[in-house]
């Protein structure tokens, strides 16, 4: 039965290192962000948390598309990074990346965000009053507290990119080895005749794979409550 | 030395206070809204005055009209909460170890040992605050502003959230802090008995104003 064709473990693989690449460089971005959001009062707030939270209700396609035109080689900040960085996102799994990243998102800034908002800020008044500089009371006490919920969010954003489908083949298309992510392959596979048995393969293995991410931030988010009680 | 003359509004309530203490231990006596915690949150430095100055050990941390406000974390103050507020994700041993680091202070293991045995938190270092009882978690919490090596000790009802025994079971400890740490203390609280025992001098609270100062003989 699990009997993996190269072919499907080129999109496995594939689809693990965009996922992983999408969720590291977005990690930080997140912690960023949920920071803000938890904990300071800005002109444009609400429309900053209407922007991230758009790829989940904007149709998929949609997104690609701008990304299309936003980092495509003709877009504006595609030509940007192309001729002063190298970095190309258009037809590149990089490119792959940048749509999972941008879809899983919101996902994965949400718990970020609880946790911060979880946090007695009480106690890093006592950092302060012990001679913690306001990035020291950050790293040694705000993020240490948020951990469990950081990573929860981590999961949760994997979980996401490593599923996605609609943006990344909107904006990179579907080119085996490059771009055909477990996604993309299992809809190039049911359109194939007698395509079913390996699509069922990685149907299977993306639905592993979303039930494990499922369980371990249900796992983190337990560990969260326990972390601030302090037990 | 600490030379307090501040004021502040804070809603409808507003503080005006000055004062000025050589004492080892100044207890800032007063009914609860008569304004202690703000007063003693000023002097941290987590609360800013409207106008006024306050100086430590001849240092100047606040003066409006300078326009000087030092951040806390550069006070060199400790701070007692009344909840102690220990850090949950780190055990007994590095809630004590916190300050030190912070304040990039060399260890100082005959110090450390002297706090750990004047407090009896020895037998707490590997726990989790989680795991300790209120008088336990308040012992630590003093330990911990000690280590700092503040050059002022600032207290904010700390037994307040303690039941009568464990009261009790504190009030030794901070004696023989008043006597043997030879840090100043700025000691809050609402309870005449306590501070009787433990303050050298008091400035006594009412709606935002001092209405005295003195020896401990003001409290009758």
């Amino acid at each position: 039965m699990l009997d993996i064709s190269p072919a499907e473990w080129t999109a496995i693989l594939l689809s693990l290192r965009v996922a992983v690449i999408a969720t590291l460089v977005a990690t930080p971005f997140g912690i960023a962000l949920a920071w803000l959001l938890a904990r300071k009062d800005f002109w444009g707030k609400s429309m900053l948390d209407a922007v991230v939270h758009l790829p989940l209700v904007l149709p998929p396609v949609v997104t690609g598309y701008l990304l299309l035109l936003t980092f495509g080689r003709r877009g504006l900040a595609g030509a940007f990074l192309a001729d002063h960085l190298g970095i190309v996102f258009a037809f590149r799994w990089t490119g792959a990346a940048l749509a999972c990243g941008v879809m899983s998102f919101p996902l994965l800034v949400r718990p970020m965000r609880l946790s911060i908002e979880a946090i007695d800020r009480r106690l890093e008044q006592a950092a302060e009053t012990l001679g913690a500089a306001p990035f020291k009371v950050f790293f040694t006490v705000t993020l240490p507290l948020a951990l469990p919920g950081v990573l929860a969010g981590m999961v949760l954003g994997f979980a996401k990119a490593i599923g996605e489908f609609g943006a990344t083949i909107t904006f990179v298309s579907n080119i085996p080895g490059e771009t055909q992510t477990i996604s993309s392959a299992i809809y190039s596979l049911i359109q194939t005749p007698d395509g079913d048995t390996a699509a069922g393969r990685l149907v299977m293995i993306s639905v592993g794979l979303a039930i494990g991410a499922l369980i371990a931030a249900e796992w983190f988010a337990r560990r969260a409550t326990q972390r601030l009680h302090g037990n | 030395m600490l030379r307090v003359d501040v004021e502040k509004k804070l809603g409808e309530f507003s503080l005006s206070a000055s004062f000025e203490s050589e004492g080892r231990v100044t207890g800032l006596f007063g009914a609860s809204g008569a304004g202690k915690s703000s007063l003693i949150n000023m002097i941290a430095g987590l609360l800013r005055p409207d106008r006024g100055t306050i100086i430590i050990d001849g240092d100047v941390v606040d003066d409006t009209a300078a326009g000087i406000h030092v951040p806390t974390w550069r006070r060199r103050i400790g701070y007692v909460f009344q909840d102690a507020r220990l850090f949950p994700h780190l055990n007994v041993a590095q809630n004590l170890d916190y300050g030190r680091r912070m304040n990039r202070l060399a260890a100082d293991p005959a110090q450390h040992t002297r706090v750990v045995e004047l407090l009896d938190i020895g037998a707490l270092l590997d726990r989790r605050p989680g795991k300790l009882s209120g008088g336990e978690r308040q012992r630590v919490a003093l330990g911990r502003a000690l280590l700092s090596k503040p050059r002022l000790l600032l207290l904010d009802e700390p037994l307040g959230a303690l039941d009568e025994a464990r009261k009790l079971e504190i009030l030794p400890y901070l004696v023989r802090l008043r006597d043997e740490a030879n840090v100043p203390m700025v000691y809050v609280s609402h309870d005449v008995a306590e501070l009787r025992q433990l303050a050298t001098q008091i400035v006594m609270l009412r709606q935002g104003r001092v209405t005295s100062f003195g020896g401990v003989k003001v409290l009758t």
